[in-house]
């Protein structure tokens, strides 16, 4: 019952919390709320019992991703930029095409009950990190070898990128 | 469907697509292109967030381990592209997706 509450009121906050970085003008305030929704989105892998996933998602998200794009807006000085207005029958129609978008994955949405059928009270602990653990080195080692040669090239091409003059 | 009492797979996937719409909702709104960019990430949880609850019905860890690697690539790419924003900030002075059209037609 708890459970419960704790699912609707996470997906309220996640929701309105995106919704509020959409529509405000401060691009501080804007990383601010996609903190928050990041936040309870964590608390939904919690709820599902993917605590590896939920510890992973804070740490990356909110403790990095995030921070960089606060960064990076606190230097460039963004939040005193004037944004270019878009015309009203311009935003108009952009939000009349994100509203199709939504009721059609809506529609595709409402026809998927026949998997609720299906019971699966087995694995339970598959969140945990021993069992994740096991997958990520037994059955995934070469994609998370090749991460971390992905990771290299990010950051080498980062650091290539941000020099004062490119040779 | 014992993923919580009462709360089904498909509770999860409306607040996922809600979240997904936002993200598109948003691209097609802002001009300003780190918002656009944050909007990226918003869509990628939205999905992450499915798959980790496909992952809960059907006991199974691979759709997890996909939820982890999103999150590597995802990060690559922000490092990336946040570098990319600031070289296009160094040489244009501006973020806004109306000045920087050169890629257009």
């Amino acid at each position: 019952m708890l459970t419960e509450y704790a699912f609707w009121f996470l997906s309220f906050v996640a929701f309105f919390s995106a919704a509020f970085m959409i529509i405000t003008k401060n691009p501080v305030y804007s990383v601010l709320s996609l903190i928050l929704t990041f936040f309870s989105i964590a608390g939904h892998y919690f709820l599902l019992n993917a605590q590896f996933l939920a510890a992973v998602h804070i740490i990356v998200y909110a403790g990095a991703i995030m921070v960089l794009f606060l960064y990076v807006i606190m230097m460039l000085n963004l939040n005193t930029l004037e944004e270019e207005k878009k015309s009203t029958w311009m935003k108009a129609l952009s939000v009349v095409a994100g509203g199709i978008l939504l009721f059609v994955l809506l529609g595709i949405v409402r026809r998927t009950d026949e998997l609720t059928v299906i019971a699966a009270a087995n694995g339970a602990d598959c969140g945990l990190v021993e069992n994740l653990g096991k997958a990520l080195y037994r059955d995934f080692l070469i994609p998370f070898e090749l991460a971390s040669v992905l990771f290299l090239g990010a950051m080498v091409g980062a650091v290539y990128l941000s020099k004062k003059e490119l040779v | 469907m014992e993923l919580l009492p009462n709360i089904t797979i498909n509770h999860y996937l409306l607040v996922s697509v809600a979240l997904f719409s936002l993200g598109i909702l948003g691209i097609l709104l802002r001009r300003n292109a780190i918002i656009m960019f944050m909007c990226v990430e918003l869509m990628l949880n939205a999905v992450n967030l499915m798959l980790v609850a496909f992952s809960k019905m059907w006991g199974q860890t691979d759709a997890q381990v996909f939820v982890f690697f999103i999150m590597v690539v995802a990060a690559a790419e922000v490092a990336v592209g946040l570098a990319i924003l600031m070289m296009l900030y160094r040489n244009m002075n501006t973020t806004s997706t109306d000045v920087l059209d050169k890629l257009k037609w």
